[in-house]
């Protein structure tokens, strides 16, 4: 039974994440006041799931936590225990620590066990503080079978491991509550166990299930009515049932005093709730209903009868017609909660390594470049002679762009995956800062490349609070300049012409440009007044600038805008900067499309092609016979309105042979990385395109200068500079020198 | 270029002692390297030159859409005429993940070896370090130097990976 479970590892982990990512989204959206009642199933379900696979998989600090985090979310959804904002901000704290656990078990993170005793302990304080009023709570009978049916007593002794994680017995309840009532669950001193059930399925059901937590041989099950006849009116141990008749008792004389009073208080005091208790009767054919409370009706009745099967059904019909009148609300929310178990089935998605997927995508890449040579070699033959060939090929070239379109569309995924974690920024963030902010969400649909995803979160998120902490004014403030007080951070994403734009807009006071001209000058920053707004902006990014007043714990240390600006760069992107004083700012950030193509300008030096990605070249220009300053005997600057550039001959940089060496005969390319210009010499233009980035260091080793390769049109490497390295080597050249 | 297996007439009872091997000319000398490591063979094409590089790194070709190195072993042991025609051949080699293709005058044909074929090499002092030489290898009248081309190219004098990862 060895079987190696570090193998299902990655699938729990996948899950477990994705269950927790809809447990935050639920608890954030949810409305307080009015729950959803499939909303709350939804939260149970997700957090049941995560406690029984971790629990497999033996992550007990995982399971621990979401065992009482299920325990509340249970009481909630029965309706024992109202919804309060505590509840939801105790399961945000516990998503939170079990995110860290989850990290830990990856091996990426440390595990915080404080913080997972620490929120076990407040979720276990709200379970308790609950439970009082309810009396004595039902014994956790999920999705439970309806009354009716025959009763049957369970004992057993648990084995080892369940003795040692008292969880199990939990989930044996459930598990048992689906085929029938569980009426009660009693652990006794001496370990045994003695389970009380009604249910339509046979005997040998449940030895079944209870045989997974029992020692071998423990286990006893027997039909309840003679079991407790004999007990009952002779006084007498039935065999192998030791003890029978002390529990027997107990049933009858402790348990129905309680149960009957906390169904009494029920049924006179809230409607719902006795509505409630009772829905499951009527959906007696479901088996994923929700039944918590149906047993104390049958508690209180078996009290007047004792014991008598028949009238159990009895019972139970009596409290079906009640409920069907008291409660129709409820008994369509019953109905709702079908759907679930449907939906479950209907799971149309498969799980495929990226790698898989990545293989694919360059697979079909070199099928663009056989059939783009493939055209080429056919364009000098005659389109007469040869009709049938020239068909194919436009056929093959459809097909090809088609294939290319759908393979790239795999990896592709909708913008939500990010969006969806804002919400709860949003409101972690205003409640901290005592601001009233509104998130909304435009183009969730907006598709961009996997890669992208993962790496564009963070700087969302920071650009979101920066929105939050700078941009949204207090709600007194707001007040003063007319505005609503709710201020609204709007998150927009869309296509436009082969890029991604995501914009971040709130409508807050807008950026102070004398505020921001006066921080530059006093850090000493190259500022002057006649600088244009767009320039203005640009200053908040760089390093350490930052204009709040106070550094609050959100933000205003000045660290991040600039990371912000680096972490965008780096995926071939860049932001733009909007704003109006009193209306608004809107940050917007522009990425290509996917990570694996880029827009590239190609030139020549010698016989050699370079690409120099397109985002970081300002202009380029040849240069005038008086345009080149030297220093020290050697060209090394050039003036280019009013600055000097250093100059970076390529031809130099690479040892190319054969490449032009006369300024005037050449090209200056300006690039443009971290403020910094230098004019790149080259000798000719040769065009600009968008060109598929491979790997270099796959095969071969990282190269000073180098980002990558990719494949020209024609089937040749050209390798593509790293412009950012170009720029900052000049500056090491530079510092040498001085 | 295909290599079939006619070439080589194997003697179906030593099938399981013998081991394939690609023998291929640098100059006057023959070599052999585990037919296993072998991709694919094809001829010299356009490179595109790395800056920088050593001189016997020729540079990187596209190989269906993978970026591959080609490493002229001429150049690195000095022997043979560095010259590049339509017959020179180029080997691609599946190395420990990496591909890599490498320039030689020309290549023979596969031969099966037993390990008692297989000489171990005198000490001497050559181009090719000695570490790199699994023995001498004796067929009819021709002597194989049978070298260990995995540890070869990825040793670190091949600047083929990076230091930090060799």
């Amino acid at each position: 039974m060895a079987i190696d479970m570090s193998q299902f590892y990655q699938v729990f982990f996948e899950e477990a994440a994705e269950h927790l990512a809809s447990i935050e989204n639920l608890l954030v959206s949810m409305d307080v006041d009015a729950p959803d009642a499939e909303d709350l199933n939804a939260l149970f379900r997700a957090a049941h799931s995560i406690k029984g696979s971790s629990g497999t998989f033996g992550f007990n600090d995982m399971t621990e936590v979401t065992h009482v985090m299920e325990t509340l979310l249970d009481m909630v959804r029965k309706h024992e225990k109202p919804l309060t904002s505590d509840i939801i901000d105790a399961c945000l704290e516990a998503g939170d620590v079990l995110r860290n656990l989850l990290a830990a078990h990856m091996g990426e993170d440390q595990a915080d066990a404080a913080a997972a005793t620490a929120v076990s302990q407040r979720l276990q304080a709200l379970c308790e503080a609950e439970s009082a009023d309810t009396g004595c709570a039902s014994t956790g009978t999920e999705g439970s079978v309806p009354a009716g049916g025959n009763r049957f007593r369970i004992r057993f002794r648990p084995d080892a491991a369940c003795r040692q994680r008292p969880e199990t017995l939990d989930n044996l309840a459930e598990e048992l509550g689906r085929l029938g009532q569980v009426q009660r669950f009693d652990r006794e001193d001496d370990g045994l166990c003695d389970i009380v059930i009604e249910s339509t399925h046979a005997l040998s059901a449940f030895e079944g299930v209870v045989d997974f937590v029992a020692e071998s041989g423990s286990v006893v099950v027997m039909p309840l009515a003679e079991a407790e006849e004999d007990a009952y009116g002779f006084f007498e141990p039935a065999d192998g049932v030791s003890g029978a008749e002390e529990t027997a008792y107990g049933f009858f004389n402790d348990e129905p005093v309680a149960t009957v009073s906390a169904a009494d208080d029920e049924v006179v005091s809230e409607d719902g709730s006795y509505g409630f208790f009772a829905a499951p009767a009527p959906a007696a054919t479901s088996d994923d209903d929700e039944a918590p409370d149906g047993s104390y009706g049958l508690f209180a009745k078996a009290v007047t009868s004792p014991v008598a099967p028949a009238a159990v059904p009895a019972a139970a019909i009596e409290a079906s017609a009640k409920s069907e009148r008291a409660a129709p609300v409820k008994t369509a929310g019953a109905a709702q909660k079908k759907p679930p178990t449907a939906r479950a089935g209907g799971d149309t998605s498969i799980r495929v390594s990226v790698e898989k997927v990545d293989q694919m995508i360059n697979l079909v890449g070199e099928l663009v470049i056989t059939q783009a040579m493939l055209t080429q070699s056919a364009e000098g033959l005659d389109p007469v002679l040869y009709e049938r060939l020239m068909n194919g090929l436009v056929q093959l070239e459809r097909n090809t762009r088609d294939l290319q379109e759908s393979v790239m569309s795999i990896r592709m995924l909708p913008i939500s995956v990010v969006f969806s974690r804002f919400p709860r920024v949003v409101r972690d963030v205003s409640k901290k800062l005592g601001k009233q902010v509104e998130l909304k969400t435009i183009g969730e649909g907006t598709e961009l490349d996997k890669g992208l995803i993962e790496r564009i979160s963070d700087p969302l998120t920071h650009l979101i609070r920066n929105s939050l902490d700078h941009g949204i004014e207090s709600p007194e403030k707001r007040r003063a300049a007319g505005k609503s007080e709710i201020g609204t951070i709007t998150l927009k994403a869309y296509h436009q012409s082969g890029n991604i734009v995501i914009e971040v807009g709130d409508d807050g006071a807008g950026l102070n440009r004398d505020k921001i001209l006066s921080k530059a000058r006093e850090r000493g920053l190259d500022a002057s007044d006649t600088m244009s707004d767009a320039e203005v902006w640009q200053l908040i990014f760089e390093p350490g600038f930052s204009t709040a007043d106070q550094v609050t714990d959100v933000s205003g240390r000045g660290v991040g805008m600039d990371v912000v600006k680096r972490n965008i760069a780096s995926m071939g992107g860049r932001v733009d900067i909007d704003s109006m004083g009193g209306v608004g700012t809107r940050m917007t950030v522009r990425l290509p499309l996917t990570l694996a193509i880029l827009d590239g300008m190609s030139v020549g030096v010698g016989a050699e092609t370079y690409i120099i990605p397109l985002n970081y070249v300002v202009e380029s220009l040849q240069p005038g016979p008086n345009m080149m300053r030297s220093v020290s005997g050697v060209d090394s600057l050039i003036q280019v309105r009013g600055e000097y550039l250093p100059v970076i001959s390529l031809r130099e940089y690479f040892g190319v042979e054969g490449a032009c060496t006369d300024w005037r005969k050449g090209i200056m390319v300006i690039l443009e990385a971290d403020g910094t210009k230098i004019a790149l010499f080259v000798d000719q233009l040769i065009g600009q395109h968008q060109v598929v980035i491979k790997s270099l260091e796959a095969n071969y080793r990282r190269v000073a200068g180098i980002s990558g390769a990719t494949i020209m049109g024609d089937g040749r490497v050209a390798l593509i500079l790293d412009a950012a390295a170009l720029v900052g080597q000049s500056r090491k050249v530079l510092a040498v020198a001085a | 270029m295909q290599l079939g297996s006619e070439a080589v007439a194997i003697d179906d009872s030593h099938r399981e002692l013998e081991q394939e091997f690609l023998t291929f000319t640098l100059g006057p000398e023959e070599y052999a390297i585990d037919i296993l490591k072998v991709q694919e063979i094809r001829g010299y094409d356009t490179v595109t030159a790395i800056a920088n590089a050593p001189k016997f790194i020729k540079g990187v070709i596209n190989l269906r859409g993978t970026i591959v190195p080609i490493v002229d072993l001429r150049i690195k042991f000095g022997i043979g005429n560095v010259e590049y025609t339509p017959f020179t051949v180029v080997i691609i080699l599946n190395l420990a993940e990496r591909v890599v293709g490498v320039v030689v005058d020309s290549v023979s044909d596969v031969i099966g070896m037993t390990p008692e074929q297989i000489r171990p090499a005198p000490n001497f002092s050559s181009q090719v370090g000695a570490s790199f030489i699994r023995g001498l290898g004796t067929v009819d009248e021709r002597m194989l130097i049978v070298v260990d081309i995995e540890r070869l190219m990825l040793a670190p004098e091949m600047a083929l990976i990076d230091e930090a990862t060799a």
